[in-house]
C-alpha cells in the first residue's frame, strides 16, 4: 500500500531544525526540481535543487559534503557520511552512518 | 509564566496521590497464576486482570524489579483496588502487602492446597466486593499538577523530532512549571544526545547518578557483542527516514522541553520530587509504560511518527503524530493530529494548547484510542534470565 503525501501551495516542501544544519528534512513526498526549505529556528527560507526523489520524512543534503564528514542536524552531530554528498541528493542509511554504536558497521 | 493552578476532577487515593481511573485489578504474582486472574476477570466483569509471564526463580536484582513492578502497578493512583493471586502463599503476601501500604484495599490468595477452582470462587467472591465499593468512590477536585504524566514516543520517523514530540515537550514544560512531575527515560535512546540530557541535571549528584546509568546500559549492550545496527534505529524507523542513533535520540529528546532533570530513578521507582525525572529504562513501549505505570504515572503521553499502536491496562496512553500518512491511514490510534505543525498551518505553542487540552479531558475521563481498542500491553521488564 502507498500512498503519497502532497501538501498544498502554501506548505514549504522541506523544514530544517536549525541554521547551520546539513540536511533539511521532506514534509511531503518531494519530486527533483527547485524545491522550498523554510528554518524552524529563524523562519529564513532558501531554494534547494533537488536531484532525487525524497519521501516524506526523509533528508536532502543542504550542503557539499566529505566521505567521513560529520553530518550536523539539530545543531549536532548525527553521524558520519560514507561516501561525498552533493548538495540536493537524499541523505539516508546508504550515505550516513552512526558515529556511536561500536559494532554496529 | 507563574504556576497554573488548573481544577479538574480524578481519584485522590488513601495515600493522597491522584488518579484518573477507578480500576479493580487482578494481579498475578507469577505466569502461573494468570489462568485464575484472567477467569476471575470473566466471572466479575468491570475487573482488570493483568496477566504478564514472569516472577518464577527470578534472584536479585531482577527478582526486586520484578516486586517493585507488582506492587508499584497495584499501588498506581488509576487502581481503586487489588485482587492478589500467587502459587504459593510467601511471594503472594510479600506483594499484596507492599500495595497495601498505599493504604487501599486489597486481598490475596495462594494456589496450592486449594488448586485453580476453589482460589477462582474465593477470588472471585473478593473481586465482586472490591468492586462494588470502588464503584462508590467519586471523583473529587484536583489540581492538574497533582497528576504525574511520563513520556515516550514509538515508531518515531522525523516528523516526530519536528511536531509531535515539540507539541509534547509544550506540556512536559507547562506541567512542570505548574509544579507537576514528568517521568521520563529510554537510557539507549539518549545516544548521541546523552550529554544534553547531562548538562540539563540539576545537581552534581543527579548528573553522576544519571551518567552511571547511562554508561553502565551502553556497557552492558556492547558487553553482548552484539550489533545493535537493525535493532537502534529500528525498521519502522528507518522506513520514516531516519538514519542513525544520534537522529532518533535527538528527536526523542525534543519532547523532554527544557526543564531540569531533578532526579534519575531506578527502574519503576517512586519519584521523589516534583519535576522532570528521568528514570532508567528500555525504549521498548510496553515495558516503558509498564515501569511508569508502577512508579506512579496516571497518563503518558506518546508521540509517534510511522504508528505504533501501544496502549497499557492502567495508564492512558495519549497518541500524538505530526505525520500525515500516519494520521490518515492509522486515524483509529491517534489521539490528536499535529501534521498541520510540518505544513506551517498553526504554531507549537496552538499545538501544545490543544495536546494540553486533551490531556484535560482524558484526565476528567475521556478513553483514549488505545483505551477504546483494548490496548493493555502489560510487560515487565527482565533484567537478566532465571535460575
Amino acid at each position: 500500500m502507498s500512498e503519497s503525501v502532497v501538501a498544498g501551495g502554501g506548505a514549504p516542501h522541506f523544514l530544517v531544525h536549525n541554521e547551520g544544519d546539513h540536511v533539511a528534512v521532506a514534509v511531503q513526498d518531494v519530486d527533483p526540481g527547485r524545491r522550498r526549505a523554510v528554518y524552524l529556528d529563524s523562519d529564513r527560507a532558501v531554494e534547494v535543487e533537488v536531484t532525487e526523489t525524497v519521501p516524506l520524512g526523509h533528508k536532502v543534503a543542504l550542503a557539499d559534503l566529505d566521505g567521513g564528514a560529520e553530518v550536523i542536524e539539530y545543531r549536532v552531530p548525527v553521524g558520519l557520511t560514507r561516501r561525498p554528498v552533493r548538495r540536493g541528493e537524499l541523505v539516508h542509511v546508504h550515505n550516513l552512518r552512526s558515529a556511536r554504536w561500536a559494532r554496529s558497521e | 509564566m507563574g504556576a497554573q493552578r488548573v481544577s479538574l476532577s480524578g481519584y485522590r487515593r488513601p495515600d493522597g496521590r491522584v488518579g484518573v481511573r477507578n480500576h479493580v485489578v487482578i494481579l498475578p504474582v507469577d505466569d502461573l497464576s494468570n489462568a485464575v486472574c484472567e477467569n476471575v476477570a470473566r466471572v466479575v466483569p468491570g475487573t482488570l486482570a493483568l496477566p504478564h509471564h514472569y516472577g518464577r526463580l527470578q534472584y536479585g536484582e531482577d527478582l526486586d524489579l520484578t516486586f517493585r513492578t507488582l506492587i508499584g502497578s497495584g499501588a498506581n493512583p488509576n487502581v481503586a483496588a487489588a485482587v492478589v493471586v500467587g502459587i504459593e502463599p510467601n511471594w503472594t503476601h510479600h506483594v499484596a502487602e507492599g500495595i497495601a501500604r498505599s493504604g487501599k484495599p486489597v486481598e490475596s490468595y495462594s494456589i496450592e492446597r486449594f488448586g485453580d477452582l476453589k482460589t477462582l470462587a474465593a477470588a472471585a467472591r473478593a473481586a465482586q466486593q472490591l468492586l462494588q465499593d470502588a464503584s462508590e468512590l467519586r471523583r473529587e477536585t484536583v489540581e492538574r499538577r497533582e497528576v504525574v504524566i511520563s513520556i515516550k514516543c514509538g515508531e518515531s520517523d522525523t516528523t516526530t523530532g519536528l511536531g509531535s514530540c515539540p507539541a509534547v515537550a509544550q506540556v512536559v514544560d507547562r506541567h512542570v512549571a505548574d509544579g507537576g512531575t514528568v517521568l521520563f527515560g529510554e537510557t539507549t535512546e539518549l545516544t548521541g544526545g546523552e550529554q544534553l540530557i547531562a548538562d540539563r541535571c540539576a545537581t552534581p549528584d543527579v548528573r553522576a547518578r544519571f551518567q552511571a546509568m547511562y554508561d553502565g546500559y551502553i556497557r552492558e549492550i556492547e558487553a553482548s557483542g552484539a550489533n545493535l545496527l537493525g535493532s537502534q534505529p529500528t525498521q519502522g524507523n528507518i522506513r520514516g527516514g531516519l538514519s542513525t542513533i544520534e537522529e532518533k535520540a535527538l528527536g526523542n529528546i525534543a519532547k523532554t522541553g527544557t526543564a531540569p532533570v531533578v532526579d534519575a530513578l531506578e527502574p519503576a521507582e517512586t519519584p521523589r520530587l516534583p519535576g522532570l525525572n528521568f528514570m532508567d529504562s528500555s525504549s521498548a513501549a510496553a515495558e516503558f509504560i509498564t515501569l511508569m505505570g508502577a512508579a506512579g504515572a496516571a497518563v503518558h503521553l506518546f508521540p509517534t511518527g510511522q504508528g505504533n499502536i501501544i496502549g497499557n491496562p492502567l495508564v492512558p496512553v495519549v497518541k500524538v503524530t505530526a505525520n500525515p500518512l500516519t494520521a490518515r491511514t492509522m486515524s483509529e490510534h491517534v489521539d490528536l493530529d499535529v501534521s498541520g505543525l510540518l505544513w506551517r498551518e498553526y504554531t507549537l505553542r496552538e499545538a501544545g494548547d490543544r495536546l494540553l487540552a486533551l490531556v484535560d479531558r482524558v484526565i476528567e475521563g475521556r478513553l483514549t484510542c488505545a483505551e477504546a481498542l483494548g490496548h493493555r500491553e502489560f510487560v515487565l521488564t527482565k533484567l537478566y534470565r532465571s535460575a
